[in-house]
């Protein structure tokens, strides 16, 4: 299985080589990959059967106990043929869509980076490389919404479904360690059989809310569904793989895969049907408003995907059958319809409802497609998803106490669907042919192959459902539910409830459609309470955060270098001041070794160096009072034998004035420009420091220290690291690490350094009439 | 500054601060010195070379950009300290050899040595580019 995700994200990395080599035919030749995977994974099939899990793991952070673990079981199958799939004929799709971008190669190289990300996620067994694979979903999804990143509408709608899911990420990672935590573990197959540990928990509440943020953010649940119809800015390939077909429905796949061990609690129950419910129907309601083919399509999305919430929070044996042949068969008609969507976009020039009429006699192949994978949206007729919708129902129904009110609001919600069955497969082809932007044709065959697939297979498992039955349904449906189950799906259930309720969604549904334009004008308030608001108030919420951080920014680096010093010092002595007197850190019982006169000759000739710092009238002459204090510092270093000091102290004191001397030119006049009081609060501030500086050494050697770092350093010096200066061999080896992260920050430091030095200089050149041959930097 | 007599001793003492300079590095790991200081001596040399002539003529002397130094010190560092886990050793680890260059005379060398010679051109990298960016006109 590691093969399998290893050689996708090299796929990753060779496709935009692969690109300059077969040009326009690219396409066909990456969907050969995600085909022999999907054989691959097919051929599998037999293995798996009966609850058997495959496994494979190697060590990735031992000493943290992490693994990179794969599990090949009945829900990592079906993803897992889903994902590659669909991956292969969005490829072809693509280099049709696409045609003529330049940059293809990459596009073709975030796909393949998504699939490879999601494929990982599915079947990861170790819930810390599901959550690495779960971030990198979010990645390549940010990279592939803004893809045309020269428009401003895509760029924002990338950041909003990146800050969304992303968010929802830090979350799930939160619940996922408390989960690792509880269980004992983070190996997947061991925590489905943690159930009871998990839910005697007393961290059970938290860490079901934290998980089920991570899966409603990243399925687009009511309130956070308003990211996906925005992710709409994608290249539709995009949008019909990710944002329908796979990366939305990897919070699904969470919900079902920890159902057995978080699902069957109330608190389960009550906020993953709530939720599931709600977004079922606010998702249906707002596609009835949207005059954008592909917008419409979206929002019935997030419908579906509430849909499949509301089932696994029902989470009984019907419910998941339910929600396993819904999400087959989802992925299925609603890859199809969005491949159709840009399919028509592509071929005419617009994706607007009211514009699209009669082009059935242009399109027909598109049309035909796209009646076949409407009627599976619908839900009605011999198809796939009619099955899904039967069980829907039942399942519905089945609950204690508010079967009937969900079974009505799932009737809605299959209204709309229909509506929007109407809207996306009959409106566009139907009628009287309008005249489009660009004269209407029909699509190449990469275009259409994809979705005639799709729709057929959609058919095909409808017709004869024993296809997917007992293999890919139980297999699935076993693995969320942890036992064997024997699955028996049917076309035909008889006339009963809840086929009389699928007729009523269809009336529902077709009366909708007929009243379609009118209904949207008559009502505005909808959309504006449930599509509007929650956008809003997203943006109310980033332009508040950016507003507080700009404004206490401001606050805190107002430019005055000499205030950052004094609040340095401040903060410094008032922290470590106050820890040392409360934790009586004061120095006590010195035993101070007698004073030699040379050590107080120089001591008074620093002090008198400082003090000429302090009073001097010129710049020059405070630089080499400093300069004294310094190499007086570097003295007393080779008093007390510390040579590697004294000589790095002397060569920064020389380097230091130096820089001082090449600053000089550059500044003002001198000049006293503070005024006494300030100068006052200044001094008062830097005795302190000063006072706290040496109660801090004398405190420091006042305490016996029983470190064992010192007795070792010496010890081992010589033998284990082949030096006998300590210092160097602390500095090169037993502390590298630090040394390497230090010599890491002065690089950035330096750098910034250079950009300052630029920004200073760029404006005044300016006005440089005299060097007309050096440039100004063109700054925006 | 344009004094010939600074000039002329500059390119003497250019010499010697530098070989100084690698003298402290090469002997840091058992006296006095190692790759900081031995970057700031050189770096002292650089800055004593723009002072008696000016920046642009310190630049030629370097023949490459300052910032070139910084990178390649720290890659030359990090390759020193990702080095081992090539085979299979952790992160860091200091490998040593001996070098018998007579029957009596034994230098050991290592790859703390490297990444020593890694600091000190970061070291030297980082204060020229301070340095003579300010001088910069």
């Amino acid at each position: 299985m590691i093969i399998a995700v290893a050689a996708i994200f090299a796929l990753a990395l060779l496709s935009p080589l692969l690109h300059r080599l077969f040009g326009q035919r690219t396409g066909w030749v990456l969907a050969l990959l995600p085909l022999a995977l999907t054989m691959y994974f097919a051929s599998q099939l037999p293995l798996i059967a009966d609850g058997n899990v495959q496994r494979t793991a190697y060590a990735w952070v031992p000493g943290l106990g992490v693994e990179l673990a794969f599990r090949l079981d009945g829900l990592s199958m079906l993803f897992a043929l889903l994902i590659c799939g669909i991956g292969a004929l969005v490829f072809v799709y693509a280099g049709g869509y696409l045609k003529g971008e330049r940059r293809l190669g990459l596009f073709y190289a975030y796909l393949s980076l998504f699939m490879a990300a999601m494929l990982g996620l599915v079947l990861a067994d170790n819930l810390l490389v599901l959550f690495v694979f779960w971030e990198l979903t979010s990645v390549s999804s940010y990279l592939l919404i803004g893809f045309t990143s020269e428009r401003e509408e895509s760029r924002a709608a990338a950041n909003q479904a990146l800050l969304i899911t992303g968010g929802g990420g830090l979350a799930l990672l939160g619940g996922l360690i408390l989960l690792g935590q509880v269980g004992g573990t983070y190996e997947l197959g061991a925590l489905l059989g943690l159930r009871e540990v998990v839910q005697a928990s007393s961290l059970y509440g938290p860490i079901l809310t934290l998980i089920l943020l991570g899966a409603f953010t990243k399925s687009a649940q009511f309130p956070f569904h308003f990211w996906l119809p925005g992710a709409m800015e994608a290249p539709t390939p995009v949008s019909a793989y990710l944002h329908s077909a796979t990366m939305v429905k990897a919070g699904v796949y969470l919900l079902a895969r920890l159902l057995p061990v978080l699902g069957g609690t109330p608190a389960w129950h009550i906020s993953v049907i709530g939720v599931g419910a709600a977004t079922m129907l606010v998702g249906g309601l707002l596609a009835l408003y949207q005059t954008d083919l592909k917008r419409v399509l979206a929002y019935s999305t997030v419908s579906a995907l509430g849909t499949l919430v509301l089932l696994l929070g029902i989470g009984s044996e019907q419910a998941v059958i339910g929600a396993i042949v819904f999400l087959l068969a989802h992925a299925l008609y609603k890859g199809a319809l969005f491949m159709i969507a840009g399919a028509v976009d592509h071929e005419t020039g617009t994706r607007n409802l009211e514009r699209l009429s009669g082009l059935r006699r242009a399109m027909p192949i598109t049309a035909a497609v796209a009646g076949l994978a409407a009627v599976s949206l619908a839900g009605f007729g011999p198809v796939l998803s009619f099955i899904g919708k039967e069980l829907l129902l039942e399942a519905a129904l089945e609950v204690d106490g508010y079967g009937p009110l969900l079974a009505a609001l799932v009737v809605l919600a299959g209204g709309l669907f229909v509506l929007v069955a109407l809207l996306v497969g009959v409106r566009p082809f139907y009628g009287t042919a309008r005249p489009t932007p660009k004269p209407a044709h029909e699509a190449p065959l990469s275009m259409w192959l994809g979705p005639a697939l799709l729709a057929l297979a959609g058919l095909l498992f409808g017709l004869l459902p024993a296809v997917v039955e007992n293999t890919v349904v139980a297999g699935a449906v076993g693995a969320v539910l942890q036992e064997n189950i024997d699955v028996h799906i049917y076309l035909w259930h008889g006339f009963n409830l809840s086929l009389l309720l699928s007729i009523v969604s269809v009336v529902v549904g077709a009366g909708l459609y007929l009243l379609w334009a009118r209904l949207r004008h008559a009502t505005p308030l909808v959309e504006r309470v449930l599509g509007w608001w929650p956008s809003r108030g997203f943006t109310l919420m980033l332009d508040g955060i950016n507003r507080l951080a700009r404004v206490q920014t401001r606050f805190w680096q107002n430019g005055y270098l000499r205030y950052y010093l004094l609040m340095t010092l401040f903060v410094t002595v008032g922290l470590v001041g106050a820890t040392m007197v409360t934790k009586g850190g004061l120095p006590t019982g010195l035993k101070l070794s007698p004073v030699s006169f040379y050590e107080i000759a120089l001591a008074a000739m620093m002090l008198g160096a400082a003090a000429a710092a302090v009073r001097s009238p010129g710049r020059l002459s405070t630089v080499v009072a400093l300069g004294i204090v310094g190499y007086g510092v570097a003295l007393f270093y080779i008093i007390y034998g510390a040579p590697d000091l004294a000589m790095t102290q002397i060569l920064v004191e020389t380097l230091t004035v130096i820089l001082f001397v090449l600053v000089f030119y550059h500044l003002p006049r001198f000049g006293h420009y503070s005024r006494r009081a300030s100068r006052a609060r200044d001094a008062v501030v830097a005795l302190l420091a000063g006072g706290l500086m040496s109660a801090l050494v004398l405190a420091a050697t006042a305490t016996p220290t029983n470190s064992r770092l010192a007795p070792f350093f010496i010890a081992n010096s010589k033998p284990l690291a082949h030096g006998s200066n300590i210092v160097n061999v602390i500095l090169v080896d037993f502390r590298g690490i630090d040394t390497m992260g230090e010599i890491t920050v002065l690089a950035i430091a330096a750098i910034g350094v250079v950009a300052l030095l630029r920004l200073g200089r760029a404006r005044p050149k300016v006005y440089e009439i005299e060097e007309p041959t050096i440039q100004p930097e063109v700054r925006p | 500054m344009n004094s010939l007599i600074l000039r002329t001793a500059t390119r003497l003492l250019v010499a010697v601060l530098l070989l100084f300079s690698f003298f402290l590095l090469l002997r840091g790991h058992n006296e006095p010195g190692g790759g900081f200081v031995g970057g700031l001596v050189a770096v002292g040399a650089f800055a004593l070379y723009g002072l008696a002539y000016d920046e642009t003529t310190a630049r030629q002397a370097l023949r490459f950009d300052t910032r070139s130094y910084i990178a390649v010190g720290l890659l030359i560092a990090a390759l020193s300290v990702t080095g081992p886990l090539l085979i299979g050793r952790p992160l860091m680890t200091g490998l040593w050899t001996e070098l018998h260059l007579t029957d009596t005379l034994v230098l050991e060398i290592g790859t703390p040595t490297i990444f020593d010679i890694g600091v000190y051109l970061v070291v030297f990298g980082i204060g020229l580019t301070i340095i003579l960016g300010m001088a910069e006109e």
